[in-house]
């Protein structure tokens, strides 16, 4: 063994970069968790809500008299009797300065505008009874049509959700890039195309589905109050609820306890957290509410919802000229927190990862009388990558060309990095040919190919077909100067802490909300690092406003970008403290000192050393340190970036189609993602996974189905396709590195990549399988009988008929799908 | 009100239940046996899986009346500690090891789940794996961790040595 050998084996290993298993684990695996639903307090009541059964109608009349003589019910309230105090659930983001918001009341008084509306809330001494008394509760309803087709609703003379306005037009975004000066005139652009390629796509309306049901307990203590929610953002919930409530801000506090996933779906200042609140307010006692899963997938928001006209113009040699968008998006009945801000954040994602010299992007928000919309996993970003995916894979078709060959003659070169797109984006850094080319490998592309010819020649009844997807995303939400000129209500930065205690150990106070992520693991890798202490010394704070007071929590893969940088800027603080002190206890000067692996040492001077840990200690007694500075080196940092981070990636997806059923099996899918500076490879490779689950899920099984009145008929997870491991493949991953240059830890955010980029490569891939049989679109999800519809009847497969769900008796599921039963044969209007 | 007698993770238990409570009810509200949970009110989500006499069962479908007279484990009783490292079943440090959870409200039922697959079936295949576990869901993980993390203490739960990669491609 050589001496520098031996020098790297003492030095303690790089915490940043390991698979470290989570420190989250332990009381996970156990049962030893703490969700809300857990909390029991003395004397706690239990709210059930009463919810509409009607899309649209007026509210005649509401009798609650038998259910308030109902054993063990203690109060019940209509929306009238809290009208005064409920005010409106907050939207953050009006995207123009003329956009429409008409008020959510979070219990309707007068007019209920979807399905699954609070009008009436039973406040039972259980649960039990709570619930028995919901069904006692007698609403008249005057019904009004139900508007619930966008094309329809935009329509000349159509039905209003809000009869007080004018329309059911929410607000018109335009982002056209020859105005803003990032770009050429698309009008123009298009006039001179040679080649033009238009679509009219749809993005089905998805249902977050966090495993946790929602959840919120509050409890009153004189004219404080505590509230614990299934909540991604106890900091936000915070302030909003003091804005709407009137409860002061100092005296709420909130605590998002284990959180069991969100997805954006738990990013909401819920109707429920209100009303609790309110009736904490007004009974003076604790009070517990906790939906059914049918309550989540009926009135907790929904993602997606668009349908996009897209436009691509090129010359004959696939060199693309201009993109032109038209949304649709789906609000629903009402605007939540970031409702319309969804569509527009993805109006800058459309061009992705091509060079377009014009582009234009144009959204209308559409009111419907179903559950509000609001941030799903990716959130304006899938849509954009969808979009932008199918139409390069439908102008290669046009043109007679390879789609990965015309992707290649578009997109960003390495060595043009940073390149300001057609968007006006900066994105950072990346090498997307480095990304495919490991891709395709991963995925063995020639082969695959070779195997697919084989099928066609021999007219195999099962198609084998090959979708790309190379996409990026904007990450790290977000540069606060960049959200105000969106006009979104708040900034983007993040705050972290570290206190260091007596005996060495460390406090990591992080403003970001973790449900499921893991940044107790990855924020105690950073702070080892930077501190050079134990990993087993940190322990991660988070996620309660008395103990972590600034924050703006968790979602659109801004944790580990903005609150992991803020950690580390806070730790350099702690060291540039301790220096200080440091060189008062070694009687040397600053500049002499080193700092590494925890110690500071003389240069030149071997023995005289100190460790930060030590030094923490020192600080306590606090008997011996420098004049000038405070006995502390305690450390508190607010970071916010400067740009968005650009991680990207190929993904890559085999598909078997079954020409005679309609059946389509993943046969392979593999992905290369560039995320930055992976902190904890195990942590990533898990979100990729998580991602890819929920983009797969949207291309072939999940699709909150409206019937013509209104109701959701996937209101339970027998109709509502969340797939199972049965229904899913192994997923081959990898990564390419290129480091963020925005923040010091390089890191990209890889929360939402697996889910962005996944779904076009699926349906690319079943396409490819069948276009040869004149198939060039299939609506998602792509059940069995879309497929079949399409291949043999033509078309994209038709809408799924509502008859088609379980809900309807035409039971259907993936397991059983393709085999035609009696009852599945009713399915469909085939 | 009927009267039950129950042993839970050991313990036994004497007590009056509705006979419209639900298994699961009794052990998180009756016990305080909050470590197994509900996700969903159609027994499609796995998450309140515990083991009955031995075979898991979704505690979701179960009256509590039902259990009356039976030995109940629950994921706080299947290892034999406070959950110390080197008390845990071997199912539970497979998931641990292979990252096999992320937000953990599945875990319970899915450890359950997993524990019960592996007594019928030793040594099973991937394929057989998700199948096995096909009546639980998860939303966090995407499975792939979750079917290695049982493929891992089939490995340790038979002897031989662990045959699951850790991090697949990117190990
Ligand atoms: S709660 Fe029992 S299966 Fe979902
Ligand atoms: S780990 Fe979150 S649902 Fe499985």
């Amino acid at each position: 063994m050589t001496v520098t050998e031996d020098a790297a084996t003492l030095a303690p290993a790089k915490e940043v970069g390991q698979p470290r298993r989570r420190k989250e684990d332990a009381r996970l695996i156990t049962g030893r968790t703490t969700w809300t639903d857990n909390m029991v307090l003395p004397g706690m009541l239990h709210l059930a809500v009463v919810r509409s059964p009607v899309a649209h109608a007026r509210i005649t009349g509401i009798d609650v008299s038998a259910a308030q003589q109902a054993p063990n019910v203690v109060a019940v309230f209509t929306g009238r009797d809290l009208a005064e105090e409920q005010g409106s659930i907050p939207c953050a983001w009006p995207v123009t300065p003329d956009m429409v918001n008409p008020g959510h009341p979070s219990i309707a008084v007068d007019q209920v505008n979807h399905v699954g509306e609070a009008v009436a809330i039973v406040v039972g001494r259980s649960k039990a009874a709570a619930t028995d008394a919901v069904e006692l509760v007698d609403v008249d309803y005057e019904i009004l049509p139900p508007v619930l087709d966008m094309e329809a609703a935009v329509a000349e003379g159509a039905d209003l959700v809000h009869d007080q306005l004018e329309s059911n037009t929410s607000y018109h975004f335009v982002f056209d890039a020859g105005e803003a000066g990032t770009g050429a005139d698309t009008e123009q652009a298009f006039a001179d195309a040679e080649v033009v390629v238009s679509r009219r796509l749809v993005q089905q309306r998805l249902i977050p589905a966090f495993m946790e049901p929602r959840s919120v307990v509050v409890q009153p203590q004189g004219d404080n109050f505590t509230m614990w929610s299934a909540t991604q953002i106890p900091h936000v919930l915070r302030v909003m609820l003091a804005m709407v409530t009137g409860v002061p801000e100092h005296k709420l506090r909130i605590i998002a306890p284990d959180v069991g996933g969100g997805f954006g779906g738990k990013l909401q200042v819920n109707p429920e957290e209100v009303l609790a609140l309110l009736l904490a307010r007004r009974l003076g006692k604790p009070v517990k509410w906790t939906e059914t899963r049918s309550e989540s997938l009926m009135a907790a928001h929904h993602g997606r919802g668009q349908v996009q006209f897209i436009d691509i113009a090129s010359d004959r040699e696939g060199n693309v000229k201009g993109l032109r968008v038209r949304l649709l998006a789906d609000m629903g009945a009402y605007l939540r927190l970031i409702t319309p801000g969804v569509p527009a954040l993805g109006a800058f994602m459309f061009p992705g990862i091509y060079k377009f010299p014009a582009y234009r992007f144009e959204c209308d928000g559409v009111f419907t009388n179903k559950v509000p919309t609001d941030a799903y996993r990716g959130a304006g970003r899938p849509e954009a990558t969808f979009a932008i995916e199918r139409i390069m894979d439908e102008l290669a078709v046009e043109l007679g060309m390879d789609p990965l060959e015309l992707r290649r003659k578009n997109w960003i070169q390495a060595e043009e990095f940073p390149f300001t797109t057609v968007a006006g984006l900066e994105y950072d850094s990346g090498d997307y040919e480095q990304a495919t080319q490991k891709a395709l490998e991963l995925l063995g592309y020639d082969e695959l190919r070779a195997e697919q010819q084989r099928r066609r020649e021999s007219g195999d009844p099962v198609q084998l077909g090959i979708g790309f997807s190379t996409f990026t995303e904007m990450c790290g939400l977000a540069p606060s100067r960049v959200l105000g000129s969106l006009s979104y209500g708040a900034g983007g930065w993040e705050s972290a802490s570290i206190r260091m205690l007596p005996t060495g150990k460390v406090e990591v106070v992080t403003g970001s909300t973790p449900h499921g992520q893991g940044h107790e693991t990855a924020w105690s890798q950073l702070v080892a690092d930077q501190l050079g202490v134990p990993f087993e010394d940190v322990e991660v704070l988070h996620g309660d406003t008395a103990v972590s007071p600034r924050g703006m929590d968790t979602y659109g893969s801004r944790s580990l970008v903005v609150g992991g940088t803020a950690v580390v800027k806070a730790a350099e603080k702690v060291v540039a403290k301790a220096r200080k002190v440091a060189a008062h206890l070694l009687e040397a000067s600053e500049d002499d000192l080193e700092f590494a692996d925890g110690k500071f040492s003389v240069r030149g001077t071997p023995g005289a050393t100190v460790g930060i840990q030590e030094i923490a200690l020192a600080v306590f007694a606090a008997h011996n340190y420098p004049e000038d500075v405070e006995p502390s080196i305690d450390a508190e940092a607010t970071f916010d970036p400067v740009n968005f981070s650009f991680p990207h990636g190929t993904h890559l997806c085999a598909m078997e189609v079954d020409t005679d059923t309609g059946m389509v099996k993943i046969r392979k899918y593999a992905c290369v993602d560039d995320v930055g500076t992976v902190v904890n490879p195990l942590i990533v490779e898990g979100q990729v996974h998580g991602g890819l689950a929920q983009g797969i899920a949207q291309a072939l099984y999940e699709e909150a189905v409206y019937d013509a009145d209104g109701n959701l008929t996937t209101g339970s997870f027998v109709d509502y396709l969340v797939p199972s491991a049965a229904d899913l493949p192994h997923f081959d991953t990898a990564n390419t590195v290129h480091a963020a240059p925005g923040n010091p830890i390089g890191a990209k955010g890889v929360g939402e990549a697996g889910c962005i980029a996944s779904t076009p490569a699926v349906v690319n891939a079943a396409l490819d399988a069948v276009r040869h049989l004149g198939v060039s679109d299939i609506l998602m999800p792509l059940t069995p009988e879309r497929v079949w519809r399409a291949i043999h009847q033509g078309g994209d497969g038709g809408d799924r008929a509502t008859a088609g769900t379980n809900a309807y008796g035409g039971a259907q599921t993936e397991s059983t799908a393709g085999v035609s039963t009696p009852a599945s044969s009713l399915g469909g209007d085939r | 009100m009927t009267s039950i007698n129950v042993r839970v993770d050991g313990m036994s238990y004497s007590d009056d239940v509705e006979p419209r409570t639900l298994l699961v009810h009794y052990l998180r509200e009756t016990l305080g046996k909050v470590g197994t949970v509900v996700g969903c009110d159609t027994s499609n989500c796995g998450a309140c899986t515990v083991h009955l006499d031995g075979e898991s069962v979704k505690s979701c479908t179960v009256f509590a009346v039902q259990a009356d007279g039976c030995e109940v484990t629950t994921i706080e009783g299947v290892s034999s500690s406070d959950g110390t490292d080197g008390a845990l079943h071997p199912v539970q440090k497979a998931f641990h090891e292979m990252h096999g959870l992320q937000c953990g409200f599945c875990t319970p039922g899915m450890i359950m789940a997993s524990i019960d697959l592996l007594k019928e079936n030793p040594s099973p295949s991937e394929t057989e794996i998700r199948e096995g576990i096909e009546g639980n869901l998860c939303r966090c993980t995407g499975y792939q961790n979750i079917v290695r993390a049982v493929q891992q203490a089939a490995g340790e739960m038979s002897g031989s040595p662990a045959g699951a990669d850790t991090l697949g491609a990117q190990a």
